[in-house]
């Protein structure tokens, strides 16, 4: 077991929602998650079909050891063609949905087509109903969630919903789920809303059973003792992954002002210590640590807003807690816009989880759009009078609510920075790769990560590789191909087992995966098998682009990374040398030169078929 | 000696693994929807409460049943339901002013916290010690210890 061996198909245009089989082939060759929802979104749907169209199909995909005692066991993919990139779009959520969608009973939700009007899912294990969301569309997550539970009278429903930043197409809307998790990247959350689709509402109460109990658990609770033992898991159980802000700060590697430099001045002002400082009023920013479904790390953060606040000190609907500030959104909305204030960087951040968007993207958009004012290509005229400098914190609050509510200038941030960016004429502003905005590290001071960056299946993005160690060594791009692509390989297997990547970053190596898959899934499940299937994986992914209409082309980085060096920090004077790295990652990865997979590749992963 | 669950909200982190390891040792399926002991998570998760059954010395539920289905282990001194005798009248879950005796459509009894015998597992589960099995006559032990060293404010 460990899979259900169920998956809901919902066809939107027709209405009808029917449970199939899983495909138990396509399970065993691509485990769950992110690998078993690349392979039905290639099987499903047409890679060239428009994101924003009917034909684009959205899967909410679990993993087979979601929702099992495993430590982090909480979470899902979200897959679809991405409206930001025109790419393969998966993207990771925790919280509690995931782990629910599983107890009903499935591994995977397909959504095909549009509704005619605005809809819900409502899923109680066999139960499966499409409903009208009039009285939701055009409403926040935040209001969503609670109008449906009141409604359904049941509390112990689990809700991933969209915004109306999702609802309106804003390019990097995503899907929120517990009120405070996303699957944040790509624009998930616009495609959701093209469907006309506002939730999915779920209850389950089958459970999740595995093929060898006493094997299992053994193997659980290993792994708990592993993480309960690491010194790294208690870094981010007590600082949460904003504790990288101070590290990157160091070293020079922190994306500042759409990138023209590499360290912030106000590091100092939006770091963990700042998050439990207490200000003269009494006022602390952090308030408690929080996990996902299973996990026994507890990374997430709790936090509240200064009453007195600019921001909130007229709105008491805003003096409750809820998410507070990550590594990410520190970065997007701290040094890449230049502001130093915890108290905007935090109700941004709220406002990122009421209205559904990717924190990083917006960030690194108004970023741009900073630099476009600052230049003098866009004016108070264009910002609905707004002053757009680097560092204006009341900028950054009130834009994130125009964006949120697609309201004004906010209609033009919702663009996201390449397609705003080529709309005032100077592309070359945007910091993004395939369209998508960068993470919070620059890829001068860091060089395998420029790489992963250049050649993450979902555009820019920190997650998809692991070369920390490696970069922080040796700052050349020497020897960087291979890490990049052995991390690459291992994290996507990763990402479709179900559990969560931090759990790598905390003390398991990959044995820790292989022990517990193998005793909770039927066949044998040795560590090459896993391996070779994380590779298969990145390679559909890669399929997937290229018949999306992607080339090597895209594999790059924007001209400020490849030719400015960077001003400060350890890494003065460099750029990115993806120029020496990128063929030998194409060698290594058994692809041409031009960044196909070749035949023999294809037919060793048994993707022949697809050549 | 008697051992009871103590509860240290502040320590719950809302992760679920006591959920889980409840309906796994009671129905071996990882199932939160079978589980004894819920988590209620309050302001957007900031509040976090573990909660279930205290073992009342003088139970409401063993007084109501019609049918004597509900004892006392005198052991462990949980309050148990005998799944051979309970009629599932539903009656001892309105008696029981907590809420923490509830009905179990799949079976047709209902089910409670009987603190597995002895060796509670979502204690065993728990990462942070929000749920602990100690002394019964001592759960507040811990807090009076800490309310000691305090001080509260006079000098050292």
């Amino acid at each position: 077991m460990g899979w259900q061996r169920k998956v809901l198909r919902v066809d939107l245009t027709s209405g009808t929602a029917k449970s199939e089989p899983l495909n138990m082939d396509w399970a065993f060759d691509y485990l769950g998650e992110r690998g078993l929802g690349t392979k039905y979104l290639m099987e499903n749907m047409d890679p060239k079909a428009d994101p924003l169209g009917p034909d684009n199909v959205l899967i909410f995909a679990t993993g087979p050891l979601t929702g099992t005692m495993a430590s982090t066991s909480g979470r899902y993919a979200v897959l679809c063609k991405g409206p930001l990139t025109g790419a393969i779009a998966c993207s990771n959520s925790g919280g509690k949905f995931g782990a629910e969608l599983k107890f009903a009973g499935y591994d995977l939700l397909l959504v095909h087509g549009r509704a005619p009007k605005p809809v819900y899912l409502h899923i109680v294990d066999d139960t499966v109903e499409i409903l009208p969301a009039e009285e939701i569309w055009g409403t926040s997550v935040w209001n969503t969630e609670e109008w449906i539970k009141a409604h359904h009278e049941n509390p112990l429903l689990k809700v991933a919903a969209i915004g109306e930043a999702g609802e309106r197409g804003v390019r990097f809307a995503c899907i929120v789920n517990d009120l405070h998790r996303a699957a944040g990247r790509s624009g998930v959350g616009a495609v959701m809303g093209s469907k006309n689709l506002k939730a999915v509402a779920c209850h389950g109460t089958v459970g999740v059973r595995v093929d060898d109990p006493a094997r299992f658990m053994a193997a659980a609770r290993r792994g708990h003792e592993l993480l309960a033992k690491s010194q790294s898991r208690q870094e981010l159980t007590e600082y949460g992954t904003n504790a990288m802000i101070d590290l990157m700060q160091q070293f020079g590697g922190l994306p500042t002002r759409n990138f023209q430099e590499v360290q912030f001045e106000g590091t100092s002002k939006i770091d963990p210590a700042a998050m439990v400082a207490v200000k003269p009023n009494g006022h602390r920013n952090l308030l408690a640590n929080k996990a996902c479904f299973g996990c026994t790390i507890a990374c997430g953060r709790i936090a509240h807003i200064d009453h007195e606040h600019f921001t909130v000190v007229n709105r008491k609907e805003y003096w409750h807690a809820s998410g507070g500030i990550e590594y990410e959104t520190a970065y997007a909305f701290g040094p890449v816009v230049g502001v130093d204030d915890l108290d905007a960087l935090t109700f941004a951040g709220f406002l990122m989880n009421e209205h559904g968007m990717d924190p990083i993207s917006f960030g690194a958009t108004l970023a741009a759009a900073m630099e476009l004012y600052e230049r003098g290509i866009i004016t108070k005229k264009d910002t609905d009078g707004i002053e757009l400098k680097f560092g204006n914190a009341e900028a950054l609050t009130v834009m994130a609510e125009k964006t949120g509510k697609y309201e004004g200038f906010g209609q033009v941030l919702g663009l996201g920075s390449k397609l705003m960016c080529e709309k005032y004429g100077h592309p070359e502003y945007s910091m993004t790769v395939k369209g998508q905005e960068f993470a919070g590290y620059d890829s001068r001071a860091l060089q395998g990560m420029g790489l992963g960056y250049a050649t993450s299946n979902r555009g820019a993005c920190h997650l998809k590789h692991a070369v920390f160690a490696e970069d922080m060594e040796d700052q050349t791009g020497a020897g960087k191909a291979k890490p990049c692509k052995d991390s690459q390989d291992r994290i996507a297997m990763i990402d479709s087992t179900g559990l969560c990547l931090f759990t790598g970053e905390a003390g398991w190596g990959v044995e820790a995966f292989q022990e517990q898959i193998d005793a909770a899934c039927e066949g044998d499940w040795p560590l090459e098998r896993l391996l070779e299937t994380g590779e298969r994986i990145w390679n559909l992914e890669r399929l997937f682009n290229l018949k999306a209409g992607l080339t090597a082309a895209d594999d790059t980085l924007p001209k400020r990374l490849l030719e400015d060096p960077a001003p400060s920090g350890t890494a003065k004077g460099k750029v990115s040398e993806l120029a020496k790295m990128l063929p030998e990652y194409y060698a290594y990865r058994g692809w041409t030169p031009k960044g196909v997979p070749t035949k023999e590749t294809l037919a060793r992963l048994g993707l022949g078929a697809n050549a | 000696m008697q051992k009871a669950l103590l509860i240290d909200p502040d320590k719950c982190t809302s992760c679920l693994q006591c959920e889980m390891a409840c309906s796994f040792e009671h129905e071996g399926v990882f199932n939160p929807a079978k589980s004894r002991i819920k988590i209620f998570e309050f302001e957007h998760g900031r509040r976090s409460i573990p909660y279930t059954c205290t073992q009342c010395a003088d139970a409401w539920c063993l007084q109501a049943c019609p049918v004597t289905a509900i004892t006392r282990n005198r052991e462990t001194g949980a309050v148990e339901v005998n799944d051979n005798i309970c009629v599932g009248c539903k009656v001892c879950t309105i008696a029981c002013p907590f809420g923490t005796i509830n009905y179990n459509q799949d079976t047709g009894k209902v089910i409670k916290c009987d603190l597995c015998g002895g060796d509670p597992q979502c204690a065993a589960a728990c990462p942070t010690d929000a749920i602990t099995y100690v002394n019964a006559d001592w759960t507040g032990y811990a807090r009076m210890q800490a309310s000691a060293e305090s001080g509260h404010g006079r000098p050292a």
